[in-house]
């Protein structure tokens, strides 16, 4: 017998990927919501209704300096994806010309999206250490004397491995936008007198925005609730809203935790519907 | 062909250095992995050994990362069917426009831009209060399905906006069942994009981290277990496992790229002989 009604074969069909996020999102979601009412002593924790983790929260004024500094890493590894993911995109879309070799550069792009980002973090070391090739560098060449102590663990080498790390998410979606431009509308541009730059900004970047949306989503979000990057490319010196929770979990506050992922959530949900007003994801791929 | 303009010099040398920039620390690693027994994290290379190589292979030097290694694979590979299958079926559900199917889209999205510790903590905390131990392979594997399938659901959605339902339309015509079509007709067709969600299935599950921290309990995961040695391993033998296991990827990655340009050598090959005849 076929199944007519396409409800209820949607629905069927639908139904591991369903349950998987009802088991492993949404129940967890709730679930924090309801821990962040606990109480909690220093072994465990106890089911109450009490506002007292939320009011500590937002009486501290760590509280809002971590917000401040994730916030202030979201934005200036936004601001630099942005900028190298869209100059790299369009070099592959518009100045690369056999397909051939678009894919080819592409890929090159995105492999390292599929190793360990632990590992592409740990890479950096010696790079950026004391000892490190950049300060061995600039010592030979005479630009500094003694060694830059700020290259490693500070929010230098944060906001470095945020970008190395995250730019080709920036790169996958405006190339991918990129590359469904209309070619005649270049060529119109052009035989009406604009310049290269001109068709870059008026032509090319409008078209452009979703995939520059879509891009945006990401590495906002991903920022937002890095924990392990700060950590580990911080030494442990600087904070943002994720080390903040897992600070709380290494000490087994979890009501405390939870409280402040119930914060992150809704700061990072608040983001991204401004961003969704901007672009139809579901159109765009 | 008409003359490059002098802004394609600038342009292919900056992408130059975004290649040199992504790459540039992992050769790297994989240089000072070869480090001699005496030398240290950072260069002047001490001599060139296979030392740290050797060292991995003796387990009470490093820790368990042999286990982790195929604890890992094993779930890289639970991970990747599971996502296969569950996204191809979602994939067809969403071409149904059922009702709720937007519910369950913002769902998925959700599910890939939520900060990676909520998801962490929140099983963490039912597992807990459930009082089940938490294991790799079951909230481990529960919490690295909810990354990597919104990325197999858009790998389908992407498959089927460009799909040519005309395929369908006629197998219908020519008798086939709903499910003969879909056997014979659809999935060999999008066959070359599952090798891409079986890639990003896997090893998006072989690297995860944050998913995983507080749902693996007590037998770690290989990025969990690298993780750990960063803060009490000071010598290249670090350096040797991240080579390893970043070639291991790519060995991964390689084998995808294959698979997906044999199968479009054979489809050409094989393909339609429209336009062939006398």
């Amino acid at each position: 017998m076929r199944l007519k009604n396409r409800h209820v074969l949607g629905w069927l069909e639908a139904s591991p990927l369903a349950l998987v996020l009802l088991l492993f999102l949404v129940a967890p979601i709730v679930m924090i919501v309801i821990v962040s009412f606990w109480g909690a002593t220093e072994f465990s924790i106890y089911p109450a209704f009490q506002f007292d983790n939320y009011e500590f929260l937002f009486g501290s004024p760590v509280t809002y300096r971590v917000f401040l500094a994730t916030l202030k890493y979201a934005f200036i590894t936004w601001a630099l994806t942005l900028a190298i993911g869209f100059t790299v995109a369009y070099f592959l879309a518009f100045h690369v010309r056999s397909l051939t070799m678009q894919i080819a550069l592409f890929l090159v792009c995105t492999i390292p999206f599929w190793t360990s980002n632990i590992i592409r973090m740990i890479s950096w070391i010696p790079f950026l250490g004391r000892n490190g090739i950049a300060n061995q560098t600039l010592i030979s060449w005479g630009v500094i004397d003694e060694p830059l102590e700020w290259l490693l663990y500070s929010d230098f080498a944060v906001i470095l491995a945020f970008v190395h790390l995250y730019t080709l998410f920036m790169v996958v979606p405006i190339f991918n936008t990129m590359m469904r431009i209309d070619k005649s509308l270049l060529e119109a541009a052009r035989d009406n007198g604009a310049s290269g730059l001109q068709t870059l900004v008026h032509v090319i970047l409008p078209l452009t925005k979703p995939g520059i949306m879509i891009g945006t989503i990401f590495v906002v979000t991903l920022v937002m609730g890095d924990f392990i990057t700060v950590r580990f490319m911080s030494g442990s010196q600087r904070a943002n809203v994720g080390r903040l929770i897992s600070n709380d979990i290494g000490l087994l506050q979890y009501p405390s935790a939870a409280a402040t992922a119930v914060v992150l959530l809704c700061t990072v949900l608040i983001v991204i519907a401004i961003l969704l007003r901007f672009v139809n994801i579901r159109k765009e791929l | 062909m008409e003359r490059r303009p002098r802004s394609f010099y600038v342009l292919a040398a900056f992408f130059a250095l975004f290649v040199l920039f992504l790459y540039g620390p992992i050769l790297t690693i994989g240089i000072l992995s070869f480090q001699g027994p005496q030398g240290g994290l950072t260069f002047p290379m001490n001599g060139v050994s296979l030392h740290w190589f050797r060292d991995l292979f003796q387990e009470q030097a490093v820790g368990d990362i042999w286990g982790a290694f195929r604890r890992s694979f094993a779930l890289g590979l639970m991970v990747m069917a599971t996502t296969v299958v569950v996204s191809v079926m979602a994939g067809l559900a969403f071409r149904k426009r059922f009702a709720g199917s937007a519910l369950l889209f913002y769902a998925a999205i959700t599910s890939l831009v939520i900060p990676s510790i909520l998801i962490s903590l929140g099983v963490g905390l039912i597992f807990n209060q459930l009082g089940l131990k938490i294991h790799w392979a079951t909230s481990g594997f529960g919490s690295q399905l909810t990354w990597t399938l919104p990325f197999g659901l858009l790998i389908m959605f992407a498959v089927f906006n460009r799909f040519d339902k005309s395929y369908e339309e006629a197998a219908r015509d020519q008798g086939a069942t709903s499910w003969q079509t879909i056997r014979f007709v659809v999935l060999p067709i999008i066959a070359p994009s599952l090798i891409g969600v079986a890639l990003f299935g896997f090893t998006l599950s072989y690297d995860e981290f944050a998913r995983t921290l507080l749902t693996a309990g007590s037998y770690n995961t290989l990025p969990l277990e690298i993780f750990g040695m960063t803060t009490n391993v000071t010598t290249p033998v670090i350096y040797a496992l991240g080579t390893l296991t970043t070639l291991f990827s790519f060995a991964i990655i390689a084998a995808c790229l294959l698979g997906v340009w044999i199968l479009g050598k054979r489809r050409a090959r094989l393909g339609s002989d429209a336009g062939k005849g006398v």
